[in-house]
């Protein structure tokens, strides 16, 4: 009996990620998702500007390409297209979702928007070489803050999750990581909320999910998720900053 | 006894299945290079394994099929 | 007969668009074309269609995206500032072909600029906006009728040839009042296979995207698209000609600009000068065939424009230089007056005399 394969909604090719790169694991969970909720037929997926730039070109389901940043802008016209039959994603990095795009998603969370977000974050720009992201953290040496990343100057990372819970718009906002066995359940189970709660039309799901980038940290995959433990996780917990359902029923 | 199934030519030789098989029976073959140039994850010892899917979990690249 | 109905241009855009089976809209508020907007947040919620107003231009335009990728009739609309805001997305709709309606209702610039009309966006709209090789199919109405009838137009030929329609009107068309049928000839939207509705597990997946790494690829698709353009040029060319068969002196005039231009010709006629008009319908693709005939026997040719000279050029392209080409304008906001335009035929006719 086949345990554990390549879910269906994830195209049996080669990722284009560096070796260790967290990105291949949280595209299996998505498309892991898609497939135990029967969803790939019906689903439409956003692919950022990135490192994640060609997702599209490895979901089974429909897919779009969106300009740095506009990925939550676009899912809102796919998914006001045809609210009843479409299921949108988007799959965002951190200077896609976070700096560029920042209007998009607040705006969308705060539409409560009916779409899920995956937002991954590795505190860096890959794609271009490893520049300072948003989420950079204090002190972090970067190709453009080569001398750590100085708050004084350039001011202080973002905590997406935290931000949105302020407003009133979205229904639910998890942050998770990747970096055991253990840690990749619970981020599926996020995952997972984030599509049920649109198929039951519940609004604007986040999951923020701590990722690694070994190449452009300068360590090895190993050093990274280790890298996430002590350094991501102080500045960044895990854990649910929103979830309205729950807190409704909790009253 | 559980089987595992490398998809060996698109391993890139990260060892993060390595690190996550409970049974340490994983590791990366020094004697062999798969055609993108990385020494590829296999099994050392197949009757040892007891088909947890940790190692596939952790894998970045989907290249491990679980049977038990 | 259909009976007529008394309305801004701004309005009929709207309601036409409505007749034309869109039902998405995605705008941000600026002047002149708040009207567009506000007539869409009325009317959307009755039909069961969308009106959102969007947290930017920049946003409203990828919405547009979306629905467009998504296979539906979709438009947004602003004025000056904000299409260059759109700049963004233009570009890729464009180098995913995708088809949409864009309206821009002129303001004057740059920068911020001022609130009353202008045509100084027709570089921009003519030569794409955007980043990269591509154009839109630029529609200049010069009544409120053509408001509707280039709006419905403008969906048509969007589809046809998956690409961005412009409608460029002004603040004088978007405000003006005049009598209106709405009565089309509605044709059905074509099949779109390409578009990102869900595979339903019955199709490959779908991809729309603008980005292509191998340049040998990206190369092709240019050429593909420009194959495409070609045609629009072939068959989509619109312009009317006003007394030019044995015009003298030929003005070059669209939009407001036009219609100021038509009384000067008349009077012009009156005064025993021989001048016509010719006013491009589409800027793009810029009708050359007119311009060709008329320039065998016109002495010059006049562009009267409200900017400091932008359509001026394709003028003197389409006449291949043969002819004196001058510049009739005013801008900031402000119309050239008939009597202006008319002078200015009169000192061209002169100069032409001596």
């Amino acid at each position: 009996m086949v345990v554990f394969d390549k879910p269906h909604a994830l195209i049996d090719v080669p990722l284009h990620y560096c070796p260790g790169c967290t990105h291949g694991i949280i595209h299996r969970l998505v498309a892991e998702v898609i497939d135990e909720l029967g969803i790939e037929g019906k689903t439409i997926g956003i692919a950022p500007v990135g490192c994640s730039v060609m997702a599209y070109n490895y979901f089974n389901c429909d897919m779009i390409e969106a300009a740095h940043g506009r990925a939550p802008a676009v899912a809102t016209g796919v998914k006001r297209a045809d609210p009843e039959n479409h299921i949108v994603f988007t799959y965002q990095g951190d200077g896609d979702l976070a700096s560029i795009g920042m209007a998009e998603t607040v705006h969308a969370a705060a539409r409560n928007e009916n779409i899920t977000v995956i937002f991954i974050n590795n505190a860096i720009y890959g794609m271009t070489g490893g520049q300072m992201a948003p989420t950079s953290l204090p002190g972090q040496v970067t190709q453009t803050s080569p001398y750590g990343r100085d708050t004084k100057h350039c001011g202080f990372p973002i905590k997406v999750c935290e931000m949105l819970s302020e407003l009133e718009g979205p229904e639910y906002l998890e942050r998770v990581t990747v970096n055991s066995v253990k840690n990749i359940r619970t981020a599926k189970k996020a995952i997972k909320k984030a599509f049920q709660n649109q198929i039951d039309g519940k609004g604007f799901s986040l999951v923020e999910v701590i990722s690694s980038c070994p190449t452009n940290w300068g360590m090895t995959p190993q050093a990274a998720l280790k890298w996430i433990d002590d350094k991501m996780i102080p500045y960044y917990p895990l854990g649910v900053y929103k979830d309205r359902s729950a807190e409704k029923e909790a009253e | 006894m559980a089987k595992l199934t490398f998809k060996t030519d698109n391993c890139k030789g990260c060892g993060l299945c390595v690190d996550a098989c409970p049974k340490k029976l994983l590791r990366l073959a020094q004697d062999k290079i798969n055609k993108k140039g990385h020494h590829p994850a296999e099994i050392t010892d197949q009757e040892q394994c007891v088909g947890c899917a940790s190692c596939a979990m952790m894998c970045p690249d989907c290249i491990i099929k679980v049977e038990r | 007969m259909a009976d007529k109905v008394l309305m801004k241009g701004n309005e009929a855009i709207a309601e036409a668009a409505i007749i034309a089976g869109c039902r998405h809209y995605f705008g941000y508020p600026i002047t002149p074309q708040t009207e567009v907007a506000a007539y869409m947040a009325k009317k959307m919620p009755k039909i069961g269609g969308c009106f959102l107003q969007a947290e930017s231009e920049i946003a409203a335009i990828n919405m547009v995206y979306g629905v467009s990728s998504a296979g539906k009739r979709v438009m947004t609309s602003s004025s000056s500032p904000g299409i260059s805001l759109k700049g963004e997305g233009l570009s890729y709709l464009a180098g995913s072909d995708l088809p949409a309606l864009v309206v821009n209702v002129q303001r004057g610039g740059p920068g911020l600029g001022g609130i009353q009309p202008s045509q100084s966006d027709y570089f921009q709209a003519t030569r794409g906006g955007g980043h990269g090789d591509y154009h839109m199919i630029v529609l200049a109405p010069a009544s409120v009728q053509e408001m509707a009838e280039l709006t419905v137009k403008g969906f048509d030929l969007a589809d046809k040839y998956r690409m961005t329609s412009m409608i460029l009107a002004d603040g004088t068309m978007g405000q003006m009042m005049e009598p209106v049928s709405l009565d089309f000839d509605i044709k059905p939207a074509p099949e779109k296979p390409w578009a990102t509705t869900g595979t339903k597990l019955e199709r490959e997946h779908n991809i729309v995207n603008s980005l292509s790494l191998v340049p040998e690829e990206l190369e092709m698709l240019n050429m593909k698209r420009y194959e495409r353009y070609k045609q629009v040029e072939e068959n989509e060319t619109m312009y009317e000609e006003y007394m030019v068969d044995d015009a003298d002196i030929v003005i070059a005039a669209f939009g407001i600009a036009a219609r100021v231009s038509k009384n000067a010709v008349n009077e012009a006629r009156k005064q025993g000068i021989k001048a016509g008009l010719i006013r491009p319908i589409t800027l793009w693709p810029f009708p050359k065939a007119p311009f060709e005939r008329a320039v065998e026997h016109a002495k010059a040719f006049i562009s009267v424009e409200l900017s400091m000279g932008q359509m001026i050029e394709d003028v003197k392209l389409a006449t291949s230089c043969k002819v004196p080409v001058t510049l009739c304008n005013r801008v900031g906001g402000m119309i050239p007056s008939p009597e202006q335009v008319l002078k200015s035929i009169i000192e061209v006719n002169n100069g032409g005399v001596e």
